[in-house]
């Protein structure tokens, strides 16, 4: 099966900003792509190409195996969008609002659109111009998944909701792929939503992918602590590959030993003898914390 | 005193915003009554001509009723809608600095700072005072420059500024009623026409010996009209309108502390839980009905006003060749009363304009609140959605020049018993104005899809046009100035021959100058912020 999404070398300049800089992405059928970056690595842009709202400026970007510039209007009626701001139309109900880009985008499942409105917990008779932050969100989120659609662009859908509206949005996207196969791209600053939905991430710094894979393929990546309390002195521990910030405190040995590397270095260990150890497992956050940061992109 | 903490930041930050639109239209409002001074004084050089010219019930529903004969008395009659606009601004800009502030959350923003909690209603407030207040002093300054007493031209400028603080204060408490500026613009703007209508009603009555003569006294605008400059300088008249606006004040402080930033005191409405919408044009219809419906029985009224005082008019015409030389440079023809009629509509023509320059910008407007993404995200194309609103950029201003046309051939008609025969000509004379309407129009487009950071500076197309015509009104200017209107290359209906090459050579204008607009929105990127 074809990729859902496939973008080569793809570049956007506005005036003297490079905000993609030769970006690669994939996103498999069927899949929870996950897309994370610091606050304007150029998420949103790659989404607005997508949508074929913004031209790139060199590269190539396919999506459901068309072109997303020149085959927009056809496109849009396989996919659904929800931006991480939602505005709406301050004298429309919220149900009026979602009625009308259901049936923009060619229609709406109602039993389905019921079903949201009640586990999201929406008033669809309040107008738009009293809905909270969250609520609005809401509004984009049920006419985006009660459609009839093979992919949804998510770009920071859950931003403002609270953690249980933030659950029930879990456990809807779990059904719409599970169930009935869609395709997901979500754009988000939430690991644990990334880590609780996603099958593959990319992440993206300054206009790049500088990594992508599966979430165990990543924590690879990451680094385990251990603290120690040795039987010897610690000697050749600071030669061994992949150790960071080795210190002693209060007689305890603490470092920082990067995942591949972490046989090498229990060996040496034992070696030397271990009263006790801890050892701390990876985490998401860290490894996306140094993915963030400068550096990481070299 | 903490609750008016920051109170001079944000006057700094308003008038920083404002820096550009509010000297205009002080400077527009001194100079259209400067100008005046000498056209009137020239026109209308004696006392009886001036009587002559004022005596006439369309004029007093107008402007109301002529105090005296002195030529600072008469243009002061004749400026007559000058307060009305000034109110106006002063009402939106009071309106513009809180509640849509508040609607947009930025006043949040800055309330979360070291902002107490009345000082955005304090600084939007003493912002519109002082700029009210620096227009009357400019304005005692220029029409005493025209050779106009001291005292009268204070008056005009206390006349003047004086309503604009009622109506400032006006919109003051009209933005604390509701949660929506739209509606807030609404309340106050009633006030502002109703005001207008009861002086209007009042001082027809008036003129007829009518019971309803009274009805003046209930509106402010007619308290500080008869302040009457020049003449009596009432100056309590002015005391009386600074304590209905200190009044109004009072009313706004207080009902701005009785409720929440953000809440309106006025209750929200629920909407239904299902829509009917569902296209692009049901949107737009949706969103520009209440425009529509304003613009036009806004067109409706002026063509009965113009229609009722036209045969008045034309005896007037007779006798002052001066005026008549006026009405045909703005567009009239050779007969009296169709040469009044030409002149009117090209005014009808020009207001028009600005209507639709408003309903194109819609687009825009769409497109930088981030509502046009998800639309666009839908199976709607580009061209499609701008279409949807360009429906009313086109038909709109038709639609409301159809009913200017239709209702002054019925009001004109009544009056010369020849209905059947008028409201064909004068209809045909309106919608006359549209090829000029829909140019101007279409460069709104060609900004939006072309340079959309700049669309604002779509309103340049309307401003100029206003400008020239009138101008040229007074003062005949070189023709090359003329040639830049497209209003000049018009027919000048009703009377004037028609020739089909002009209304050609525009349209063709207006369609390539259209399509260039949507091809430009068809390639280029959305949003541009
Ligand atoms: N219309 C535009 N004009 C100029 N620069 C832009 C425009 N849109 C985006 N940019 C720039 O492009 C870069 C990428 O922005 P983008 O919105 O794609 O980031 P993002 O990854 O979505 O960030 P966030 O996490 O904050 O949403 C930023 O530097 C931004 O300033
Ligand atoms: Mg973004």
């Amino acid at each position: 099966m074809p990729a859902a999404i496939s973008t080569e070398g793809l570049v956007k300049t506005f005036g003297r900003t490079r905000a993609l800089d030769g970006l690669d992405l994939t996103v498999r059928t069927g899949e929870v792509h996950g897309f994370l970056g610091p606050n304007g690595a150029g998420k949103t842009t790659t989404i607005r190409i997508l949508l074929g709202m913004t031209r790139a400026s060199s590269g190539t970007a396919r999506l459901l195996d068309s072109d997303p510039w020149s085959d927009a209007t056809d496109l849009h009626k396989r996919l659904a969008y929800v931006p991480g701001d939602v505005t709406l139309w301050p004298n429309l109900s919220g149900g009026e609002a979602i009625d009308l880009l259901g049936r923009m985008r060619g229609g709406l499942d109602k039993k389905r659109k019921a079903d949201l409105l009640e586990r999201f917990d929406l008033d669809p008779r309040k107008k738009a111009r009293t809905y909270s932050k969250g609520n609005r969100q809401k509004v984009a989120l049920v006419a985006a998944l009660a459609s009839d659609v093979e992919l949804l662009l998510l770009d920071e859908p859950t931003s403002g909701l609270d953690p249980l509206m933030e659950e029930v949005f879990r456990e809807v996207v779990q059904e719409v792929t599970d169930r009935d196969g869609r395709t997901v791209l979500l754009s988000s600053h939430i690991l644990s939503e990334v880590e609780a939905l996603c099958d593959r991430v990319t992440i993206i710094r300054a206009g790049r992918a500088v990594e992508s894979g599966t979430l165990s393929e990543l924590r690879h990546l990451t680094r385990t602590s251990i603290r120690a309390e040795l039987a010897g002195a610690m000697n050749g521990l600071a030669q061994l590959d992949g150790i960071h910030d080795l210190r002693v405190e209060d007689g305890l040995v603490r470092f920082d030993v990067d995942t591949d590397e972490i046989n090498p270095v229990l060996r040496r260990l034992t070696e030397i003898g271990v009263r006790s150890l801890v050892s701390q497992p990876p985490s998401l956050e860290e490894l996306f914390l140094r993915l963030y940061e400068p550096e990481a992109a070299k | 005193m903490k609750t008016l903490a920051g109170t001079g930041g944000l006057i700094r930050l308003i008038l920083r915003r404002d820096r550009i639109i509010l000297p205009i239209w002080i400077v527009v409002l001194c100079a259209i009554p400067m100008s005046y001074v000498k056209q009137y004084g020239d026109l209308f050089p004696t006392a009886q001509s001036r009587l002559d010219y004022a005596n006439n019930a369309g004029f007093i529903t107008l402007y109301g009723e002529l105090s005296g004969t002195s030529l600072g008395e008469f243009v002061t009659w004749r400026l007559g809608f000058v307060p009305v606009m000034v109110g106006l601004i002063s009402l939106l800009t009071v309106i513009r600095h809180t509640r849509v502030e508040e609607e947009t959350g930025r006043s949040e923003l800055l309330g979360s700072s070291v902002v107490g909690r009345h000082a955005g209603l304090a600084a939007a407030l003493l912002s519109t005072f002082g700029a009210n207040l620096v227009l009357a002093v400019l304005l005692a300054l220029g029409m005493h420059s025209q050779d106009l007493p001291w005292s009268g031209s204070v008056a005009i400028g206390a006349e003047f500024a004086t309503t604009g603080w009622f109506f400032a204060a006006v919109g003051a408490v009209a933005a604390q009623l509701s949660a929506n500026a739209g509606t807030s613009r609404g309340i106050a703007i009633s006030v502002l026409g109703a005001a207008y209508v009861l002086r209007a009603v009042g001082d027809t009555s008036a003129h007829t010996d009518g019971p309803l003569a009274c009805l003046s006294w209930l509106s402010p605008i007619a308290w500080a009209q008869r302040i009457h400059p020049y003449g009596e300088n009432r100056w309590w008249l002015a005391v009386v309108m600074l304590a209905a606006t200190a009044v109004l004040v009072a009313v706004a402080i207080n009902l701005a502390v009785r409720r929440d930033v953000g809440a309106g005191l006025l209750p929200a409405r629920l909407g239904p839980a299902e829509g009917s919408l569902g296209s692009p044009l049901g949107l737009a219809w949706r969103l520009h009905r209440g425009l529509l419906a304003a613009w036009t029985v806004g067109f409706a009224l002026l063509g009965l006003l113009f229609g009722g005082v036209a045969e008045g008019v034309g005896d007037i015409l007779r006798d002052e060749p001066k005026a008549k030389e006026m009405f045909e440079r703005l567009g009239g023809s050779a007969g009296l009363i169709d040469s009044f009629f030409a002149g009117v509509m090209t005014i009808l023509g020009l207001i028009a304009s600005a209507y639709a320059v408003q309903a194109t910008l819609r687009l825009r407007a769409e497109e930088t609140s981030g509502r046009a993404e998800p639309v666009l995200a839908t199976a709607t194309g580009r061209v499609r959605w701008a279409g949807s609103h360009l429906l009313f950029g086109v038909l709109g201003p038709a639609l409301a020049l159809f009913a200017s046309g239709l209702t002054a051939g019925l009001a004109y008609g009544l009056a010369v018993d020849d209905v059947g025969k008028q409201i064909p000509r004068l209809i045909g004379a309106s919608l006359g104005q549209l090829p000029a309407v829909w140019l101007l129009a279409a460069i709104a487009l060609a900004i939006f899809g072309l340079f959309p950071r700049i669309s604002p500076a779509a309103w340049a197309g309307p401003g100029i046009c206003i400008l020239i015509g009138f101008t040229n009104a007074g003062v005949q200017l070189a023709d090359w100035t003329n040639d830049i209107s497209p209003f000049t290359h018009l027919p000048r209906l009703p009377g004037g021959s028609l020739s089909a090459t002009p209304l050609i050579v525009l349209l063709a204008i207006t369609v390539v100058v259209g399509c260039i607009g949507l091809a430009g929105w068809r390639r280029r990127d959305v949003p541009i912020g």
